[in-house]
């Protein structure tokens, strides 16, 4: 219990994504390379650059009743489907102090989001303006908070030993399952329910985003707008959703006969220290997070065989990172199948390293890369730096111990690589 | 034109419906808005802000403390309805 090095495991999973409201549906669409991104039809849609989205294949408004969804923002939804489904999934079906098995004092909840309840501040905005003082929901600020979502998914589950919101834009969600994989090896808990959130699909974060022209404005083909990789790819497409995973001492998970999907090794973080948006062209701040990983951890590049993306399907920051794999991992990039699963789920901002931690967990679970898809013309510096899965899905090796690798990347320079390996 | 006692109780327990969701014919005069109605005090804020449009009625922050059941608030907006 003391224990500093403690290894982990995950024990649950759970997603509402653009392709589907669950982690079984939302791994089938990646899986059979199908893309959740379609034209918006809001009123508001029709004055913007960006007429484009991912949004949630299932509406919250759909599995929350309506008095709890009311005094949720939508990024908070999210999580708490996800989550709920994730702590199901570990084979809970209650709060903590009502399950013989965990312990609340050793029970965390770490959820990020990038933006938080961004949607909440601007429609209670638009009441005080229209309706006055009075009108402006006493539910605005729990509903706001960057913490909303941890704070909500903490209460479903119980959890005391700590609630954390780490923020570093879109790595957010991945900052998160590290900080939670660092909580349960050093020994503030015994098991931990992770991930990231955002919903974020409203006018101004879309013209904010267009006017940056980091968006893709391929309004006339929604499907094949999110080209990560390819020489025509023009920018992110918007999504919106959640994953979350319950990790879990090893230790812990095996006094209770839990499923292990597969061991969380940890995880190598660095910040770029070159500008606020713009990726460091030639990836020496992903280089430097891939290297503290390997200092950190006892993988082994001979044993990473498949690499979750971060490609967004900017110009710049989809070579970076491959350049950065090759810089690190030498000739051991050969036998990483590069999959980047934006290119059918758009760029979930925060919620990203969750819902991409699932498939990365899922692709190891079932030995299956998924494919990038959209790729017509692959960019030839791609090309020279990685083995990138395009148009269909790709099996793994079926044999042996393999590991895989989730990176995220945020405005700020913010990098984030989480490993993971079968058991 | 003023609301009845019976026109006032239907209008809480709408209120009370779409705010916590609670059936309608659960709200009843010697129901207490936290103990019987799931109306924390957050949302007793908004079934305040509701009740004072609907029968366009002001009722104070500090008053609203009075108000421990739909009986209370029934009473309080029979007597200060405009």
């Amino acid at each position: 219990m003391s224990s500093t090095n403690r290894t982990v495991v995950v024990t649950g999973i759970g997603a509402t994504t653009p392709l589907g409201g669950d982690a079984a549906t939302t791994w089938e669409g990646l899986v059979s390379g199908r893309s959740g991104v379609r034209p918006l039809t809001q009123d508001w849609a029709a004055e913007q650059a960006v007429r484009i989205a991912a949004q949630a294949a299932v509406d919250p408004s759909e599995v929350i009743p309506r008095p709890q969804a009311r005094r949720l923002d939508r990024s908070a939804q999210f999580a708490l489907i996800a989550a709920k489904e994730a702590w199901a999934d570990a084979g809970f079906e209650e709060k903590a102090a009502d399950n013989g098995d965990v312990d609340p004092a050793r029970l965390g909840a770490v959820i990020a989001s990038g933006i938080g309840g961004v949607t909440t501040l601007l429609d209670q905005y638009d009441v005080l303006k229209e309706k006055g003082v009075r009108r402006v929901s006493p539910h605005t600020v729990p509903m706001l908070m960057p913490n909303g979502p941890s704070a909500n998914v903490g209460l479903y589950v119980g959890a005391r030993a700590g609630v954390h919101t780490p923020v570093s834009a879109c790595a957010s969600g991945a900052e998160a399952i590290g900080y939670a994989v660092e909580m349960i090896r050093t020994g503030r808990a015994d098991i931990v329910v992770a991930g990231g959130t955002e919903a974020a699909i409203h006018p101004l974060p879309i013209a904010a985003f267009g006017n940056m022209m980091a968006m893709s404005k391929n309004n006339e083909d929604p499907e094949g707008a999110s080209r990560p990789y390819d020489t025509a790819r023009d920018g992110f497409v918007l999504g919106e959703g959640a994953g979350v995973i319950v990790l879990e001492s090893a230790e812990h998970a095996a006094k209770r006969g839990a499923r292990v999907y597969a061991e969380a090794v940890g995880q190598g973080i660095s910040a770029d220290g070159h500008d606020i948006v713009q990726p460091e062209p030639e990836g020496r701040g992903i280089s430097d997070a891939l290297k503290n990983l390997l200092a950190a951890t006892d993988l082994d590049p001979a044993e990473i065989v498949h690499v979750n993306a971060h490609a967004t399907s900017t110009p710049a920051g989809d070579v970076a990172e491959l350049k950065a794999l090759r810089n690190v991992f030498g000739d051991d990039t050969d036998h990483i199948a590069v999959s980047a699963t934006k290119s059918m789920t758009g760029h979930l901002l925060g919620g990203a390293g969750g819902v991409e931690s699932v498939a990365t967990i899922l692709a190891l679970y079932h030995r299956i890369a998924p494919p990038t898809i959209n790729i017509e013309n692959i960019d030839p510096e791609a090309e020279a730096n990685a083995d990138v899965v395009r148009g269909e899905a790709r099996k793994l090796p079926v044999e042996g111990r393999i590991a895989a690798l989730n990176d995220s990347f945020g405005f700020g320079g913010h990098n984030v690589v989480l490993a993971f390996r079968t058991v | 034109m003023a609301a009845t006692q019976e026109e006032i109780v239907a209008g809480l327990a709408e209120i009370v419906n779409e705010i916590a969701g609670i059936p309608v014919e659960d709200v009843q005069l010697d129901k207490s808005f936290t103990d019987d109605l799931d109306v924390d005090s957050l949302s007793m804020v908004e079934v305040v802000v509701a009740a004072e449009e609907r029968f366009d009625v002001k009722i104070p922050d500090d008053d609203v403390k009075n108000l421990k059941t739909v009986g209370d608030a029934t009473e309080y907006i029979l007597k200060h309805q405009a």
